[in-house]
């Protein structure tokens, strides 16, 4: 599976992006999206067009973690959401490692079917990005508590990124 | 960055990021480095930043009153030298206390998570506030607790408009130590606490104008009216969310 994650400000500009790959099941952590060089922008582009989605989910469930909220069949991109907040949003673009199978009878997806890194929206996988989410969220409430940080500027803290590497190792 | 022709030497290792080596010559000549400095990253003495605070450390810490009422009472000054009516003035405290309200919403839904609570994390979830009374709830009993230690002392909802209501605080710490000399008598220094109120508000999605009005009685004499009045579209949306039966 890989990963592009993304804050999205109450005006819609991105102000922290990190793109990783899975480290469970023998994952090395990097990320290999589907649609290789162009993921780059596409994937900004995909999660973007989901906060369509996000506006219309947002008032009917009061959650902060609002599930699986949208999908990308071409290149099988899944979309995750949570709301901080301040109509912050965090965005997970999710892609899994093999290419959706027809036969069910394939052996990669027998083995792994309700694995975190092969399928993007079994219970499991649900309740691991739920968990990353929450972390993140504890992160974001202390880079808020920083005099220094206004909402709406980017965050460029290195600590910042590695605790969310850290949050991404330990649950996706 | 990395152009150092015209640049003093120790300088230019600073900022080029050439890795722990030059950083220890030029700047930190004891400390031990690790993989941020290269970044240019400063970490205070004790390498502790503001991600290894626990966020609920401070939680029943209270600052003492007389710390705020001096700190307060240069921002009333510095804001009184720079205006020149009670409004003016006014509008310059919101402006102190809104981007607080905006940080202090997520602390508050942070702090009614169950890992924000201390307890280990279970499945329960924080709710963010989608109709006007959660949000005045979440104003009155977690707000208020929060910035001054006891809830607001009443709630109310305007019988002429239907899109107001007043927050009712007796005893507003703002104005505990502040004498409003007569000829600006309808100066209220809570407009400060008005504007923690209002970014609340705004923070989440119930764009509002929050004013804070002097209603003294004989009881109270610094009695405070906050009162928030929501935008049109915030009224319509509530309406619609009422039809479709979300609480």
């Amino acid at each position: 599976m890989s990963y592009y994650f993304v804050i999205i400000s109450p005006t819609d500009s991105p102000l922290f992006e990190h793109t990783f790959g899975t480290s469970k099941a023998g994952g090395d952590g990097v990320a290999r999206f589907r649609n290789g060089e162009t993921s780059r922008y596409m994937n900004q582009f995909i999660v973007h067009a989901s906060l369509d989605v996000v506006e219309e989910v947002q008032w009917l469930n009061n959650n902060m973690y609002l599930k699986h909220i949208d999908t990308y069949p071409p290149t099988n991109s899944h979309i995750s959401c949570f709301l901080a907040g301040t109509n912050v949003r965090f965005l997970l673009l999710h892609q899994p490692s093999t290419a959706p199978t027809t036969s069910s009878s394939n052996r990669s997806s027998t083995i792994s079917s309700t694995s975190v890194p092969h399928n993007p929206t079994s219970p499991q996988t649900e309740e691991a990005i739920k968990q990353f989410m929450n972390e993140v969220f504890e992160i974001w409430v202390k880079t808020l508590m920083s005099p220094f940080y206004r909402i709406g500027m980017h965050i460029k803290s290195p600590i910042f990124r590695q605790r969310v590497s850290a949050a991404g190792r330990k649950w996706l | 960055m990395s152009g150092p022709s015209n640049v003093p030497p120790s300088f230019s290792d600073r900022v080029s990021g050439t890795g722990p080596q030059q950083l220890l010559h030029s700047r930190h000549p004891v400390q031990n480095q690790n993989s941020s400095s290269s970044t240019g990253l400063r970490l205070p003495s004790n390498k502790k930043t503001i991600y290894d605070r626990n966020l609920n450390r401070s939680r029943n810490a209270e600052l003492g009153r007389a710390s705020f009422a001096f700190l307060f009472m240069e921002m009333v000054s510095y804001a009184q030298n720079r205006v020149k009516g009670i409004q003016e003035l006014e509008k310059r405290l919101n402006e102190q206390g809104h981007p607080l309200g905006l940080k202090l919403l997520d602390l508050l839904l942070y702090r009614s998570t169950p890992a924000g609570s201390s307890s280990s994390s279970s499945s329960a979830q924080a709710a963010r506030p989608l109709r006007v009374l959660p949000l005045l709830t979440l104003l009155t009993t977690k707000l208020y607790p929060l910035l001054f230690s006891r809830p607001a002392d009443s709630l109310e909802q305007s019988t002429t408009n239907p899109g107001e209501y007043m927050i009712i605080d007796n005893t507003p710490l703002t104005n505990q130590f502040i004498s409003v000399p007569k000829d600006m008598s309808q100066l209220s220094c809570a407009a400060f606490v008005a504007g923690i109120i209002e970014g609340v508000c705004d923070g989440a999605g119930f764009e509002s104008r929050v004013t804070s009005h002097n209603h003294a009685t004989d009881v109270w004499p610094n009695r405070t009216v906050f009162l928030v009045k929501f935008e049109n579209h915030v009224l319509e949306r509530e309406r619609e969310l009422e039809r479709a039966g979300i609480k």
